[in-house]
């Protein structure tokens, strides 16, 4: 089995061609009433690439897929889904997508294959095409062995395959997911991902939501949201090494009281840009690579904290998610 | 714009998910024959067994009279003699008796002499409809034996011969049962369909059923077809029931009767699932069908009380209420045996019954999600 989430992007990016992209969006806003939810965004995703959006929650980044997927009316800007426009052909487009809802929503009083035959119904999948669509979707899901089950009996991950199925039935160029693995195990959101990889292989367009650092890292491209703004896009590479700022990693004693004191440190003499624990490490940002270590020595030695270790690291995305979402403004308050 | 396989989709799903609701199920198949056995056997607004004491206190030829009277008449049951005034309170009050009559020591003579002679009948009057009756009753058989006594063997000059049609022996059970068919229409589509669209919202699952290119009116369409085969079931039942089991005569034609249902039950559910659009909580929608659907075809419809004698205002509101139309084609087909070109209007209404319902239905049924 290929290890998707644990090598770099299994897929190259694809070029941008002359194609027309998949999604093409422009100044988008929605409001509701005086609250904006997405604020005048703009990017296109290409054919065939694996397009991530990433954010804290409520950034916007589910309002933004329910204009994409014709479920929500933006409010001003433009969009075209398949080339096909959010304001006034949404039917068209919900022909030509599939989408899979943040929540699971097929029906669980209803076994495997009903919720199959029902979707592909709705799909317009050609009676012909029915057998063949339904027992690929059973292999893809790995759940030929269950499709008489009810899926109210199905564990979530089992469960999300087979909604991911659903929505790949009439063989969409574009797929849309919302965070489609939230609240399931590792092993399960690995092995979804390999289902993700084959269907872009295969030359569908994959949009998809995630708070996951390490799926956000094998994206084609990221986009990064914040309270209703986008904030950056691009590879997740060249996010990273677009992060001015150096970045250390300090190995100390007492990781947490650390951080406290590196704060304080802060607030008093510049040189310390950002700190924040990074597993039993701390991850702390500097103004220059060459006085940065003495800084954070000098000011751990006066608090009597032991250092084990200061190297430079490259950032994690999550580093850069943070930074940049800081940058900003914040998180919007819950 | 219809897509025929889509509509199936979801009509299959829709059977397929009420076949594993028992609850639904139950309500579909249960209720009306539930409802039918009720009304047909036990009520009944016909007045009979009149438990009758008797507060005799001439004991002449002349009470005895009145009261074999009474007793010929088949309508009253005697259940005792009192010897005091002061037990009639006690016995009304405890229910012993529906109805005391009560003969004043002079009767005989009050009678023989050619004056009036008063007999006094008490009346429990908690069940004001039941009490009204029975003093009829009790009042039709005084005058009928007055009048014997004032042309003493003589036949009387004038007697009405009453001939009643369509119900012959005035049972109400003939009325009840051709209403009934529409009141369990309105119970199929008020708490069945109400619950289809608001589970969605609820479940989660009309998110997904949004995203896909189904149209309203598929979805609406499809959702109802299941529930209209259960409704015409329901109606077929109840009629064979109604005229096998109770002897209610069909006297229209059943086909006529099979169209017409077939359009207020459109109607009906295509209400239920605004009801269900607009609600987007199963609990609310329940609710306001049955207040909106299922207790004004029970109560306003002509079904339980006659209109004629409702107060003007509430007359007017009865207008809005398709079951009163309804009922006037069930009774007509049934006990009068009418056709088309009698009820023209109401089966007018009842095909604008079901293009407003599916209309509203349709219009409200939104695939946005907020």
């Amino acid at each position: 089995m290929r290890d998707v989430l644990h090598e770099p992007a299994a897929t190259a990016a694809p070029p941008p061609g002359d194609e027309a992209p998949a999604v093409e969006v422009e100044e988008l806003s929605r409001a509701f009433g005086s609250f904006v939810a997405v604020d005048a965004v703009s990017f296109a995703v290409r054919r065939r690439e694996v397009f991530g959006f990433l954010g804290p929650n409520g950034a916007g980044k589910t309002t933004t897929i329910k204009m994409l997927a014709g479920l929500l009316l933006p409010t001003s800007g433009r969009g075209r889904v398949a080339g096909f426009d959010v304001y006034t052909e949404s039917e068209e487009i919900k022909s030509n997508i599939g989408y899979m809802s943040q929540l699971f929503s097929l029906y669980a009083d209803l076994t495997v294959e009903e919720n199959i035959a029902f979707f592909a119904g709705l799909y317009g999948v050609p009676r012909e095409r029915r057998g063949t669509r339904r027992d690929w979707v059973l292999e893809m899901a790995g759940l030929g062995d269950q499709r008489r089950r009810l899926v109210a009996e199905l564990p979530l991950g089992w469960k999300q395959r087979l909604a991911l199925g659903c929505a790949v039935l009439h063989e969409p160029p574009i797929l849309f997911l919302d965070e489609p693995t939230s609240g399931v195990d590792p092993l399960s959101r690995r092995s979804f991902w390999e289902l993700i990889y084959a269907l872009a292989e295969d030359g569908t367009t994959v949009f998809t939501t995630t708070h996951y650092m390490e799926e956000a890292e094998h994206c084609h491209r990221l986009a990064l949201m914040n309270r209703g703004k986008l904030v950056a896009l691009d590879t997740p590479q060249a996010l990273k090494s677009g992060m001015r700022e150096p970045l250390l990693e300090v190995e100390t004693d007492d990781g947490v009281r650390a951080v406290e004191v590196l704060e304080e440190a802060r607030k008093s003499a510049p040189g310390i840009v950002r700190v924040g624990l990074f597993g039993r490490a701390l991850h702390v940002t500097v103004e220059d690579a060459d006085g940065g270590p003495a800084r954070v020595r000098e000011a751990l030695a006066a608090a009597a904290i032991g250092v084990r270790s200061i190297a430079p690291v490259e950032p994690s995305l999550e580093d850069v998610f943070i930074s940049l979402v800081e940058a900003a403004g914040g998180a919007p308050a819950d | 714009m219809l897509s025929p396989l889509r509509l199936w989709a979801v009509a299959r799903k829709e059977t397929l998910q009420l076949r594993r609701d028992t609850r639904s199920l139950a309500l579909a198949f249960v209720l009306p024959l539930l409802l039918l056995i009720l009304f047909g056997y036990a009520i009944s607004w016909d007045v009979s067994n009149i438990a009758t004491a008797v507060l005799d206190q001439d004991r002449s030829p002349r009470s005895r009279e009145v009261l074999d009277a009474f007793r010929a008449s088949g309508y009253f049951t005697f259940v005792g003699d009192l010897e005091r005034p002061a037990e009639i309170a006690p016995l009304l009050e405890r229910g012993g008796a529906q109805l005391v009559l009560v003969f004043p020591p002079d009767f005989a003579e009050l009678l023989d002499g050619g004056r009036p002679a008063p007999l006094q009948a008490v009346v429990d009057g908690s069940d004001a409809n039941t009490a009204l009756i029975v003093l009829n009753y009790a009042r039709g058989i005084a005058l009928t034996y007055s009048l014997r006594l004032r042309v003493d063997g003589l036949k009387p000059p004038v007697t009405a011969q009453t001939r009643v049609w369509y119900n012959e022996d005035l049972s109400s059970r003939n009325m009840i049962v051709p209403g009934l068919v529409a009141v369990i229409m309105m119970i199929i589509a008020a708490m069945l369909t109400s619950l289809t669209i608001s589970r969605e919202w609820e479940r989660g699952t009309m998110e997904q059923l949004a995203a896909t290119p189904v149209s309203r009116l598929e979805v609406v369409l499809g959702k109802l077809l299941p529930y209209l085969v259960i409704g015409l079931l329901d109606v077929v039942t109840s009629t064979l029931l109604g005229v096998w089991l109770f002897g209610v005569p069909l006297r229209g034609n059943p086909a006529l009767l099979m169209v017409l249902s077939f359009f207020f039950l459109l109607g009906a559910l295509g209400l239920g699932m605004f009801i269900s659009a607009v609600a987007r909580s199963q609990l609310l929608a329940t609710q306001a069908a049955m207040v909106a659907t299922f207790l004004p075809a029970f109560l306003l419809s002509g079904f339980m009380f006659a209109i004629s004698v409702m107060p003007p205002a509430l007359r007017a509101v009865t207008y809005l209420i398709p079951a009163r139309y309804f009922l006037v084609v069930t009774r007509g087909i049934f006990l009068k045996g009418v056709g088309i070109e009698v009820l023209r209007v109401q089966g007018g209404l009842m095909v604008l019954f079901a293009a407003v319902g599916l209309g509203l239905a349709v219009k409200v049924f939104r695939k946005e999600l907020a």
